[in-house]
């Protein structure tokens, strides 16, 4: 296992993330695309931080898990709103979005 | 030896788990892929010499994200036909995707390669000695992020009916 194959994963990741992302309409599914793309970054964090024998690179990916975990309750609650108001979880029916 | 065998079976699992979550049918079919992936990463991570890492990934994203996000399809479904996951120029989106894929692996393989160090594994004991000295203003930064996150959940989901509120307290 060396540097440039975790990272060649991390960046395979990153780019099916950007696929799902590009692709979907469902809200749930940009989320889940995100997940798959914060994953990524989590990966070349930690990576970074075995072949460099540093563990600044672990307390960053910690720092990103907790602001990924954020971004899914923020997003989720915009999820649930959204089907309130549309009964309809596709995004494109926001462009609307009113009060 | 055993080593590379055990990186190539997690990163067959992750990447092919992920094609799964983008090419999902249903909601809950990606979650539960992405589930994989998540716990996936995991193994990684302790082949990494991080096992505190391993246990947060556990902990708050098959734990706690996929819950939420399970909970989330579950509140937001309605008939079968909603649950589709539709798509919209898949091809254009794989070429983007994979012409990115293709430059960030030929830069990779440009740079030149670290071995990896011998320096002895961080402990949890480095890491939070090192979170709460030298990165402890962005450790309280980050617990009033979460707070502001609690906060926003709830006032963006409580905003249209607010009566259930007052009416329930005494």
């Amino acid at each position: 296992m060396t540097l440039g194959l975790c990272l060649i994963l991390s960046a395979a990741l990153f780019c099916i993330g950007l696929y799902g992302l590009l692709t979907h309409r469902n809200a749930i599914g940009l989320l889940l695309s995100l997940e798959l793309m914060a994953n990524a970054t989590n990966i070349n964090l930690i990576a970074f931080s075995r072949f460099r024998g540093d563990h600044i690179g672990q307390v960053f990916a910690l720092f990103s898990i907790a602001l990924t975990v954020a971004e899914v309750v923020v997003g989720l609650a915009i999820v649930i709103l959204l089907h309130r108001a549309y009964r309809d979880a596709r995004v494109g029916r926001a462009s609307e979005f009113k009060n | 030896m055993i080593e590379q065998v055990g990186f190539g079976l997690v990163a067959g699992c992750i990447v092919l788990a992920a094609l799964l979550v983008a090419r999902a049918r249903s909601a809950i079919h990606g979650v539960l892929w992405l589930g994989v992936v998540l716990a996936a990463t995991a193994v990684l991570y302790v082949m990494l010499q991080a096992p505190f890492m391993a246990g947060i990934q556990l902990l708050l994203y098959v734990g706690g994200v996929m819950t939420l996000m399970i909970l989330g399809v579950m509140l937001t479904r309605h008939h079968q036909q909603e649950d589709a996951l539709e798509r919209k120029r898949p091809w254009l989106a794989g070429v983007l995707s994979l012409s990115l894929l293709g430059m960030l692996i030929t830069a990779i393989q440009k740079t030149p390669e670290i071995p990896a160090s011998e320096t002895t594994p961080a402990t949890i004991k480095d890491l939070s000695r090192s979170l709460l000295s030298e990165h402890a203003l962005s450790f309280e930064v980050l617990s009033l992020l979460l707070l502001a996150t609690m906060i926003g959940a709830i006032v963006l989901l409580h905003r249209d009916r607010p009566s259930r509120l007052t009416e329930e307290s005494p």
